[in-house]
């Protein structure tokens, strides 16, 4: 009787206390997450301004505002969208409609989910050797290019993960009234998982709302304000990371409002993404 | 694809109604054609693009590769003014910080996993489940100005000096922890890392361990385990290469982060034993010195630095995915 009681204490409180560890490894985790949206609020609200939106870089100890690097981040993000979308959408769909087992889909999923996890810096440096090298200078439609590289593999991924939730009655339906292939696509299946890709490219532009290391060797920066194609453009990331990198203490307050704004932004396309993904399901 | 022109099959009249109403099926069979063309096409882009990756990568390491031969991969010699050049260094800081941050990170990320699905109340669960994924897709470079402003002088005068004391005059690792409070150094870095990945594993993990059939849970606590006892003995051993390949994806992740890394890791290209110290990694050893890489020879080891962390990730990333895709197969087959 002592013996099952000690055994059953035992489970018990290892049970507990494996409960305990993985609790307070919530909590723990958690915290550092709050944390930092928690300074990001109190550090970079106190420097939004109307300034801010309207004015551009200052020059170090003179006020000024992110108007060209926001500017400059929405055209490359608009650029890269407009680019990235209909390859990532409409290869998306051969891979769900038309390739499903053939070996070449077979590697071109797979070689996509490493595009979509490769390290972004590395997509900089091919844009680097590709587009700058080649039109001998840094410019935002290479940053647009870059970005457009990062904006595909997610397109691609999600596009096939709503196209393979439609049902195949659907489809055979539609082929069965007579209709080729393309038509069952854009009538049927396209419309059907319309949500599912809304939500991919939404997805998208957060994901390069805030990404760096890609805009550094393409569309470098730029003081001014700037709408030229080919030429360097300011975005917001690399404002931040230039002037958080300075010694002023006016570019860091800077650099917290950006880093606000981006988040924000950031926060609200994800949470909109996950509305239009959820609500039609 | 769906044949149009097949005279003999049933339900031709209803074909032919469809096909004359649109346009008449010839015209039909040739957009049906240059659709399929432009989707096959969109698919080889992305085949193109991973190659145009590795080519462009390869040609612009190549002078640096040529010069140095494997030597590049094994010394730490890092001078733009003699135009010598070696990796060691970057390559130890990337390998160091990513296995830190792993190691802080993992745990506590299968721990999180495991309050969600089994621990957390059923109210909460989807809202902190929603929470850490939206935490995932926080660009790093907010992490990497958060490391730089508020953790590292916080770390450096209230954390480091009591660390410094107590491990330091430890025999045999003190070492590890030698030198002055810098505040940045490896283990900051590591640090925010860790953080940065942390949502990330979380929320994979949780979708992997959501892949359980509630069978196999429910006839676990039928024969009277604990809730401990169902997760050690049937949902880890069930999830086991979903967990691995999960935490693999993280370090893929890690290894190629640059801006929560760059912030806070002091850009020193040498290789120090204690984890207090600046060092350097690829992915920031790039980005701090390409604006300023003058002469091919300085450009090229940029670039063939990078090409080797394209290869990295690659093999880690490939691993991930064949782990993963092996937690589906597992998945599909119980189903049947």
């Amino acid at each position: 009787m002592i013996k099952t009681n000690r055994l059953y204490g035992g489970r018990k409180f290892k049970n507990n206390l494996f409960i305990g560890l993985s609790t307070s490894a919530a909590v723990f985790g958690i915290m550092w997450l709050l944390l930092i949206l928690f300074t990001l609020v109190t550090e970079g609200f106190g420097g939004i301004n109307l300034a801010v939106f309207t004015e551009s870089t200052p020059a170090p100890g003179e006020t000024g505002g992110l108007a060209n690097a926001i500017v400059g981040s929405l055209i490359m993000i608009v650029l890269a969208v407009i680019i990235g979308t209909p390859i990532g959408i409409l290869a998306g769909t051969y891979l769900a409609e038309y390739g499903r087992h053939t070996k070449l889909a077979i590697v071109v999923r797979n070689l996509n989910d490493i595009l979509l996890s490769a390290p972004s810096i590395v997509i900089g440096l091919f844009v680097y050797e590709t587009l700058v090298l080649t039109m001998g200078h840094f410019s935002a439609i290479a940053g647009a290019f870059a970005l457009a590289v990062i904006v595909i593999p997610v397109v691609v991924r999600t596009s096939e993960n709503m196209l393979l939730l439609i049902p195949n009655a659907l489809r055979e339906a539609a082929s069965a009234l007579g209709a080729p292939t393309s038509h069952v696509i854009h009538q049927v299946t396209w419309k059907a998982a319309q949500a599912g890709i809304i939500t991919g490219v939404l997805l998208a532009i957060a994901r390069i709302s805030g990404e760096t290391a890609p805009l550094l060797f393409t569309a470098l920066n730029n003081q001014w304000f700037s709408t030229k194609l080919d030429a360097p453009m300011a975005s917001i990331p690399a404002a931040i990371f230039q002037m958080a990198m300075s010694p002023y203490e006016d570019w860091h307050r800077l650099a917290w409002s950006g880093a606000l704004i981006v988040t924000a932004a950031v926060l609200l396309l994800s949470i909109l993404a996950r509305m239009i993904g959820t609500h039609r399901r | 694809m769906t044949s149009i022109t097949d005279t003999e099959a049933p339900g031709m009249n209803l074909a032919e109604n469809y096909a004359l109403k649109v346009r008449g099926a010839k015209q039909l069979e040739g957009a049906d054609r240059r659709f399929f063309g432009l989707t096959l096409a969109s698919a080889i882009t992305v085949l193109l693009i991973f190659a145009g990756v590795f080519i462009a990568l390869f040609k612009g390491a190549w002078p640096a590769l040529h010069e140095f031969g494997f030597a590049f991969f094994v010394t730490q010699k890092w001078n733009p003014v003699t135009e010598k050049f070696g990796i060691l260094a970057p390559i130890y800081g990337t390998l160091v910080t990513s296995a830190l941050a792993m190691a802080f990170a993992v745990p506590i990320g299968i721990g999180v996993a495991i309050f969600l699905t089994e621990i957390c109340p059923r109210a909460l669960r989807r809202s902190i489940g929603i929470a850490i994924e939206l935490l995932a897709g926080i660009p790093s470079i907010i992490y990497g100005i958060w490391g730089l402003f508020v953790f590292a002088p916080f770390f450096q005068k209230n954390i480091q000096p009591f660390l410094i004391d107590i491990l330091h005059p430890i025999p045999f690792i003190g070492f590890l922890f030698e030198g002055p409070p810098y505040g940045i150094g490896i283990f900051t870095a590591s640090l925010i890392l860790a953080i940065m990945i942390l949502p990330l594993i979380s929320s994979i993990t949780r979708d992997v361990f959501d892949t359980v059939p509630p069978m196999l849970k429910e006839a676990g606590y039928g024969l009277g385990c604990t809730t401990w006892e169902v997760i050690w003995n049937v949902v880890l051993p069930y999830t086991r290469n979903g967990v691995v390949g999960g935490a693999m994806l993280a370090l893929g992740r890690a290894l190629g982060e640059t801006m929560a890394v760059t912030f806070v890791i002091g850009n020193a290209h040498k290789i120090d034993p204690s984890i207090f110290h600046p060092g350097t990694t690829i992915s920031a050893a790039i980005a701090n010195e390409f604006a300023e890489a003058v002469g091919e020879l300085y450009m090229s080891s940029l670039l063939a630095a990078g090409f080797f962390l394209f290869i990295i990730t690659f093999v880690v990333l490939a691993g991930a995915q064949w782990m993963l895709a092996s937690l589906d197969k597992a998945a599909g087959g119980s189903k049947k």
